[in-house]
């Protein structure tokens, strides 16, 4: 059968065009089998071009069209849209990628051009036996699972709760909140956190559509786009949460008389009891308890005058166990934060050996009014510190541990500096590389912050000591060269605040797995396209919101929240989903029954037709990816756009030259 | 030694057919073209959805048909997009693996690499250190060896034949 296919090559302005001679790849593809007609255009993703395909089919009677021009993971979806519009199957479109595979990669224009001319070929060869195909439409459960309760996690929750759709939020610590409910002050208008923030976590509390799970970890997800089915595991907190009021008499009344176990909100800077709130505003406001220091649960021997304290209530049940709940949801949005960057690992800022030695984390805990000291920012002895470094770019910028720029530190590290200053009257040196405050107010901000008397001083640190041998007076020398002065600096101080960076979360590889997404080399989770689709992943119906995807600000992780959050609801609202329809069938005259493929399935698509002796594949859970297609050893199975006919045909259309 | 990206056109250039599973490798293809990496020209990607649907004999057509070399690229093992298509390719390969050993195909003609999305750099590597032992290795042309195993197959046939004629009847 002879065809009539159409081939356009794009110029994407000079991107192709300036590494491959698309009039000679035009030329050359026009006499092509089967080819009617071949041009090239300036972009063909424009309106002028995709109408060009539209009057060419219509004009010309092509049958198939082959777009060489950009990736199909950009574009695909135009070309087949122009191609269905022209009055064609959507799936008679053919991408070619002579932009990312070819004229971006390489640098000789003859080679270049050959290799396009190829893969153009290829591609007329493989349309040529494209069929017909439709896609497949699946409804959408209109409910939503948000993991991560830190600001991101709160801000997409109530978003989408308010538009009336029902959330569930998984937070894995005893309370939400996240990171910023840790801080003190926020940059850089310097209002409070607490205030700004502890609204927004009772809002989820009380919201009727937002059911808030925490001390809670999903265990298991499964399902595709619309209809995922995900597991949460919660973790026994001894106190029944129903029932708990808050009232801190059980920790009052603990057989610990002192606080002793260190405090895991304040970062360690204080103890609590085995029984406990996280901070005053934790939410929900429900007693943990230890089990790993609690007497009763390590060894059922204790006089228990939390219960006894908790009276009629009866909140407190040591035999709780893990609840295992079963949830169906029909789109994700992950928001599991980050973690600070671990100042151990750099040795000669002596992070943890020397106690005059913080970390900006730890500050944000000694400033605040509900920390560890009540908000006096005082040294480990008690005395207020004269002389305070501020260290930049800790775990940032830096070849040996991460390369990027945290993108927070600098503006936290002025408004501590700003903070610190206010409270303790200390001199404060602030030891920067480069001063980054891109921000809508954040520039201002550090001028503010500079005619406040703090002393900024240009220089990577190199090295922190004690000014005594062994440390006795506990004061510090912070060692850098000053590049503007070109001098080496020695400042002694009596505390050191390292501004560290943000890391992905050490297990973020495993969250990954569980939800089939992508992570980048550093760790952070990976958006389907940086600029057009900064929330999507490669995984439809999972989306991301805030530190997990990359450092950012408190700005800018709320608008990522909404923006997820708005993205999830345009899929919802839709109501159903077009699904690819390049799924596996069997041919059932070319079976032999030999159950080769069944075990193969990971998604237990396939099953025995006992009565006929052959195999059925279940469309609605074939997702597409061809394992029982290449291991069937009569070639029954085959794959919609991917049939073996039209794969022999681009190998073979690679590799033929004209 | 020189840049295989960079390298003058001239001699013995290989070609290599590679088949790049949509989810990871291929989309680390496409990072290093945004992140405009340069690396030889001289590889021709087919996508497939994963490298599950890598059938063995889409290896042995695309060396039957001229290819000096064959790359496929998946997803780390356990990071596949479905689940375990990966291991299943694995699996397929080192069996292929022994089979082209016997048919006197060299193994730097023949790799496996597992590429994940962000690993643009990596696609550049693979390439260019493919390309360059392919490049020492020669040209395999199996189109050429087919035509002389044919040529070498009639002149035995034709030489039993007259063999045959020879023999007188008893």
């Amino acid at each position: 059968m002879s065809r009539r296919i159409g081939v356009y090559i794009c110029h994407c302005g000079t991107n192709i065009a300036g590494m491959v001679d698309v009039r000679a790849v035009a030329e050359y593809a026009a006499g092509l089998p089967g080819v009617a007609l071949a041009r090239d255009y300036k972009y063909m993703c424009s309106d002028p071009g995709q109408e060009l395909i539209k009057q060419d089919i219509k004009e010309h009677q092509l049958d198939r069209v082959v777009v060489a021009a950009c990736s199909p993971l950009l574009h695909e979806h135009t070309f087949r849209n122009a191609t269905a519009q022209g009055g064609l199957n959507a799936y008679f479109a053919q991408m070619v990628n002579i932009r990312e595979h070819n004229a971006w990669v390489h640098v000789e224009k003859k080679s270049a051009t050959e290799k396009a001319k190829d893969l153009i070929r290829a591609a007329v060869y493989r349309v040529a036996l494209h069929k017909p195909l439709e896609k497949k439409e699946v409804p959408i459960n209109p409910d939503v699972l948000i993991v991560g309760g830190g600001i991101a996690g709160i801000h997409a929750a109530l978003t989408l709760g308010n538009a009336g759709k029902k959330v569930y939020l998984v937070e894995r610590e005893p309370t939400i909140g996240g990171h910023m409910a840790k801080f003190d002050k926020t940059f850089p208008t310097l209002d409070c956190a607490a205030c700004i923030l502890t609204p927004k976590m009772t809002a989820v509390k009380t919201h009727r559509n937002i059911t808030m799970w925490t001390y809670s970890e999903v265990e298991k997800v499964d399902g595709f786009v619309g209809n995922y089915k995900v597991t949460v595991r919660r973790k026994p907190r001894y106190v029944i949460e129903d029932l708990c009021v808050g009232c801190s008499e059980c920790i009052e009344a603990c057989v610990y008389k002192e606080a002793k176990f260190p405090d895991e909100f304040n970062l360690e800077l204080s103890k609590r009891k085995p029984v406990y709130l996280p901070f005053p505003q934790a939410t929900p406001l429900v007693a943990v308890i230890d089990p790993e220091n609690c007497i009763e649960l390590k060894r059922g021997k204790c006089k228990k005058t939390c219960v006894e304290a908790c009276g009629d209530r009866k909140a407190i049940d040591f035999k709780q166990e893990a609840e295992v709940k079963e949830i169906n949801v029909g789109t994700i949005v992950l928001a599991t934060g980050f973690k600070v960057f671990d100042a151990k690992r750099i040795p000669y800022y002596h992070y943890g050996k020397h106690p005059g030695v913080y970390t900006a984390l730890e500050i944000e805990r000694l400033v605040n009014a509900s920390g560890p000291t009540g908000g006096d920012l005082v040294l480990r002895n008690g005395q207020k510190p004269k002389s305070v470094a501020i260290v930049h770019c800790v775990g940032s910028r830096d070849e040996n541990t991460n390369k990027y720029c945290s993108r927070v530190c600098c503006m936290y590290s002025l408004k501590l500096a700003h903070l610190i200053k206010e409270r303790t009257e200390a001199d404060v040196y602030s030891f920067y590389i480069d001063m980054r405050t891109p921000g809508k107010g954040f520039e201002e901000f550090y001028n503010k912050v500079s005619s406040e008397g703090i002393n900024l001083i240009r220089g990577k640190v190199a090295d922190i000591y004690p000014e005594t041998p062994g440390g006795t007076n506990g004061r510090l020398v912070v060692q850098a060269e000053d590049t503007l002065l070109n001098i080496m600096r020695k400042v002694p101080v009596d505390m050191v605040v390292l501004a560290v960076g943000l890391e992905a979360h050490p297990d973020a590889n495993d969250v990954r797995r569980m939800f089939n997404i992508s992570c980048s080399t550093e760790g952070w989770f990976l958006e389907r396209h940086p600029k057009l689709a900064p929330v999507n992943t490669f995984t439809d119906g999972i989306f991301l919101a805030g530190c997990c995807q990359g450092p950012k600000d408190i700005p800018d992780t709320v608008a990522q929240a909404g923006a997820a959050a708005a993205e999830a609801l345009a899929l919802i609202d839709a109501g159903s989903i077009e699904l690819e329809p390049n799924t596996a069938f069997v041919v059932e005259e070319e079976c032999s029954g030999c159950k080769t493929c069944i075990p193969l399935c990971p998604y237990t698509a396939i099953s025995r037709n006992e009565e006929k002796k052959i195999a059925v594949i279940n469309e609605a859970l074939c997702k597409g990816c061809g394992t029982c297609v290449a291991a069937c050893p009569s070639g029954a199975i085959k794959q919609n756009l991917f049939e073996d006919e039209e794969i022999f045909e681009e190998i073979k259309g690679v590799l033929i030259h004209a | 030694m020189p840049d295989p990206a960079t390298a003058t056109v001239g001699g013995f250039e290989p070609r290599i057919v590679a088949f790049f599973c949509n989810w990871c490798t291929y989309t680390a293809a496409d990072l290093a073209g945004v992140s405009r990496m340069k690396y030889a020209p001289n590889i021709r990607v087919i996508r497939l959805m994963c490298s599950g649907r890598l059938d063995p004999q889409f290896v042995m057509a695309a060396f039957a048909g001229g290819a000096d070399g064959v790359l496929i690229g998946g997803c780390h093992p356990g990071d596949c997009h479905y689940v375990e298509g990966n291991y299943k390719a694995l699996r397929r390969v080192r069996l292929l693996e022994r089979m082209l050993g016997d048919l006197g195909i060299e193994k730097d003609r023949f790799r496996l690499e597992w590429i994940s999305a962000s690993e643009g750099d990596r696609v550049k590597a693979v390439v260019n250190e493919m390309v360059e032992k392919v490049r020492a290795l020669g040209p395999l042309d199996m189109p050429g060896k087919h035509l002389e195993w044919d040529k070498e197959m009639e002149e035995l046939e034709a030489h039993v034949n007259n063999a045959q004629q020879e023999v007188p009847a008893r």
